[in-house]
């Protein structure tokens, strides 16, 4: 399965499920990223340790640990 | 009779309406405050500026109005303190009517609170704010529609360019006197059906209840705790507990997932689709061409050069500071001495003339003098924090911090301790976690506050020629920071040991603050500066002068005094007054305790006047500079030419004790406040304690190390 943190600059990809606890899933829920939401990756960190997403409007920062929690699909 | 009376209404006797500002994070909501009132709230484009209520009043028409400005809140998850604060604050005060701002540039998923704050069945209105920057973006917000769709009323507003705000007011009061009207909220029909379950089974028993059935079901859907309890109470329960159950097994059924809470979101979210559907049109298309925040991303989040046009901000912040700050000083310097000069003639009585000349005017002086470095210190951070840059350095440092076990979002407070320690110890509770709230906390005083500008702007002048001033202080800042770093990781080993903690953290477009914002936010601090000058400072060095000129030994008078008479050139009079009065100084109540406690300071190679000054320091970093002020203008090593501060300590202390006490400064306890607040943050004065140990033991070690080591390379 592929998770966000595979995903290169510029790609955009669908969320396909939430593997994070229970206090990250209701937070990455609050702002947006959930089941069937859509994902770009703007910008990467060195080494890919911070990333940089877009949901809808909104620009996200997430660490890789995070990223690699969100399981998602081509689309 | 009674119909009578109540029609004569009272003039004086206005109504009070108590507002609460609820929206997420970063949509204007304290700004929005700002422009209805008169109050200047704190402002910044980055989430988490607002970390506790604020109560903001203000008159309109014949009703008086109380503003609750809560911090943001992205859901009612209680994910960070702030967060907490508002969710407690909603759900436990009393308010009359909740105002929800929100983001015209993005309803979708500021709806997604919307949704939430539905089911408190309070009265709501809807401020759909920036609606300025909606337009420039081509975004058009039908707002009668959707408070049709809603049946929730919905203004345009914008508090930057203060539009809509009569309007929002009027619906606000209008909405007060008025009755609380349902919301309409759709679920997909799977949900639909497990209410309608419920609620027909609450009609069956004709449960008496303030808010509607539709209201309980949804709640009890939901588990909201609440209304849990409640109904746990009643004779029903038992046959309603199987339903409920029942019921949203179906829903995480149709869901495909076993978590309600996720259930819900995914419908709150395709309601909020529909209606964003409905009301929202995009006029002008939006090519695939970049928007200006991912032009400007690319060069400042760049994976390369990020970090180092930062430290060229920071580099050309304390250049400046130093080279632009120091031209007004000698204004400034100027007018004291003149108003030292001028007051001096009308006051007969010496000990009165000088304390209000060395002691109040001195203090004082010494404190003022360095009001234009502060100011542009603080123009820097207002800029940081106000263009959203501040979250752009955020995520540049995060795996830099991470390493050192500091959570990216640390960064906030950290910058925060540049201007004052106080709110940045506020600031911290936009982390998660106590143990990095904590561990951030430590580290806060490593980041020079304002206050110690002063200090180091002194000491740097005074050792240095002016070109390399601005880069010592730049080193001085940068130092302190990598201490902190070096110190939040041994402190991470040992104290604070413990799992990471997620970092997800919004990053707002970029804002051009407007003149007046940076001006109010800056004008705000300056003042807070000068009336501590004239107040606190004043009041310090006031004490400071006494002990210094207490208890008078007139057997040394004599005895100068016979010398004075017998020496022949002016010069050798001018000597042996002033030894005279070094040594009244040194036999005062000041100079008896420094001499006292400085075998302590010994091996940092301090006198006793900068052990007396760092001792003072202790109530407030200002105070260093006007206790030195006070306690250098009398005696020591005074020639005629040279009279100023600087000066003073060029001839009085050497480099390798300056080095040391900069070092001390660095480290030590930023002030008795900020010690108060620390204490009440960390949850305890253990931790205020821990902190007093933990940094006097650090700033001794290194500032022992500094002297050793400077004296060796000079
Ligand atoms: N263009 C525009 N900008 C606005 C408007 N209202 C607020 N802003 C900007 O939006 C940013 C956030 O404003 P704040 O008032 O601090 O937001 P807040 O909702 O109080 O944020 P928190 O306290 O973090 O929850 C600031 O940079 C403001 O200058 C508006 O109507 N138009
Ligand atoms: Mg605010």
């Amino acid at each position: 399965m592929k998770n966000l943190l595979d995903c290169d600059r510029g790609e955009k990809v669908k969320v396909s499920k939430l593997n994070a606890a229970y206090d990250l899933k209701q937070r990455l829920i609050s702002f947006g990223i959930m089941k069937d939401a859509e994902l770009e990756v703007l910008a990467q960190a060195p080494r890919k340790k911070t990333i940089e997403v877009k949901v809808g409007k909104m620009r996200l920062a997430l660490r890789s640990e995070e990223a690699a929690q969100i399981e998602v699909k081509k689309i | 009779m009674k119909a009578s009376n109540e029609k004569i209404v009272c003039p004086i006797t206005a109504k009070h309406i108590k507002v609460a500002l609820v929206g997420q994070p970063n949509v204007g909501k304290s700004m929005l405050i700002n422009s209805v009132s008169n109050a200047h709230l704190h402002v910044g484009n980055f989430s988490g500026v607002t970390v506790d209520k604020t109560e903001v009043l203000f008159d309109y028409k014949d009703y008086k109005f109380t503003v609750v400005d809560l911090p943001g809140t992205y859901a009612f998850t209680d994910y960070t303190i702030e967060e907490r604060v508002t969710h407690n604050y909603l759900c436990a005060e009393e308010y009359d009517i909740i105002i929800n701002v929100m983001d015209s540039t993005n309803l979708e998923k500021n709806l997604q609170l919307t949704s939430e704050l539905l089911t408190m069945s309070k009265k709501l209105v809807i401020a759909l704010n920036m609606s300025d920057e909606a337009d420039k973006e081509g975004i058009e917000v039908n707002a009668q529609y959707m408070s049709e769709l809603l049946n929730i009323p919905c203004v345009k507003v914008s508090a930057a360019a203060k539009t809509g705000i009569e309007e929002l007011i009027e619906t606000v009061v209008k909405k007060f006197e008025g009755e609380k009207q349902e919301p309409k909220l759709i679920f997909s029909e799977a949900v639909e059906e497990e209410i309608e379950n419920i609620v027909s089974y609450l009609q069956k028993h004709n449960f008496e209840a303030v808010n509607s059935y539709r209201n309980i079901a949804i709640n009890l859907l939901k588990e909201n705790k609440k209304t849990y309890e409640k109904l746990h109470e009643e004779p029903i329960w038992t046959e309603l507990q199987p339903i409920v159950i029942e019921a949203s097994k179906h829903i995480e059924l149709h869901h495909n997932t076993d978590d309600i809470k996720e259930a819900f979101a995914e419908e709150y979210a395709a309601f909020n689709r529909g209606i964003v559907a409905e009301v929202v049109k995009q006029t002008t298309i939006k090519s695939e061409a970049k928007t200006l925040t991912e032009k400007i991303d690319a060069l400042l989040i760049h994976p390369i050069f990020g970090i180092p046009i930062f430290l060229f901000f920071m580099w050309s912040l304390f250049q400046l500071t130093f080279t632009l700050g120091n031209i007004p000083m000698d204004w400034i310097d100027g007018f004291f001495t003149w108003l030292g000069t001028t007051i001096a003639p009308t006051i007969s009585n010496d000990d009165v003339r000088s304390l209000v000349v060395d002691g109040i005017i001195g203090g004082v002086g010494a404190v003022v003098l360095f009001t234009p470095n502060i100011i542009i210190l603080f123009i820097g951070i207002a800029l940081l924090e106000t263009t959203g840059y501040m979250s752009r350095v955020a995520f540049l440092l995060d795996g830099f911090f991470h390493k050192f076990g500091l959570h990216g979002q640390s960064f906030i407070p950290l910058v925060t301790g540049f201007g004052c320690s106080i709110p940045a110890y506020m600031s911290a509770r936009i982390l998660k976690n106590d143990r990095d709230r904590l561990l951030t906390l430590f580290i806060i005083g490593f980041m020079s506050c304002g206050a110690r500008l002063p200090v180091y702007v002194l000491f740097t002048g005074a050792f240095f020629a002016q070109s390399m001033a601005g880069n010592v202080l730049f080193g001085i800042y940068i130092s302190g920071a990598i201490l902190g770093l070096i110190f939040a990781k041994i402190l991470k080993i040992t104290a604070f040991k413990g799992v990471d903690e997620p970092f997800v953290m919004e990053m707002p477009k970029y804002r051009l603050p407007t003149f007046k914002l940076i001006w109010h936010t800056v004008l705000t601090q300056t003042i807070m500066y000068l009336k501590k000058a004239g107040t606190f400072i004043a009041g310090a060095a006031m004490i400071i002068w006494f002990l210094s000129n207490y208890p008078h030994n007139t057997n040394l008078d004599k005895i100068y005094s016979a010398k004075i008479e017998k020496s022949v050139s002016v010069k050798q009079k001018a000597l042996l007054e002033n030894q005279l009065a070094e040594a009244q100084l040194g036999e005062s109540y000041l100079g008896r305790l420094g001499k006292f406690t400085q075998p302590i300071v010994a091996p940092l190679g301090f006198d006793w006047k900068m052990n007396v000054a760092l001792q003072a320091g202790l109530a407030a970093k200002e105070v260093v500079v006007s206790t030195l002020g006070v306690l250098y203008s009398i005696g020591g090593d005074v020639d005629e030419s040279s009279k100023s501060l600087a000066n003073n300590i060029r001839q009085n202390i050497p480099f390798a004790s300056a080095v040391a006490f900069i070092i001390v400064i660095m480290i030590y306890l930023p002030c008795l406040a900020a010690t108060t607040v620390f204490a009440k943050e960390a949850g305890s004065w253990k931790y205020a304690f821990y902190l007093f140990v933990f940094t006097s033991v650090v700033a001794y070690s290194l500032a022992f190390i500094g002297y050793r080591v400077t004296l060796m390379l000079m």
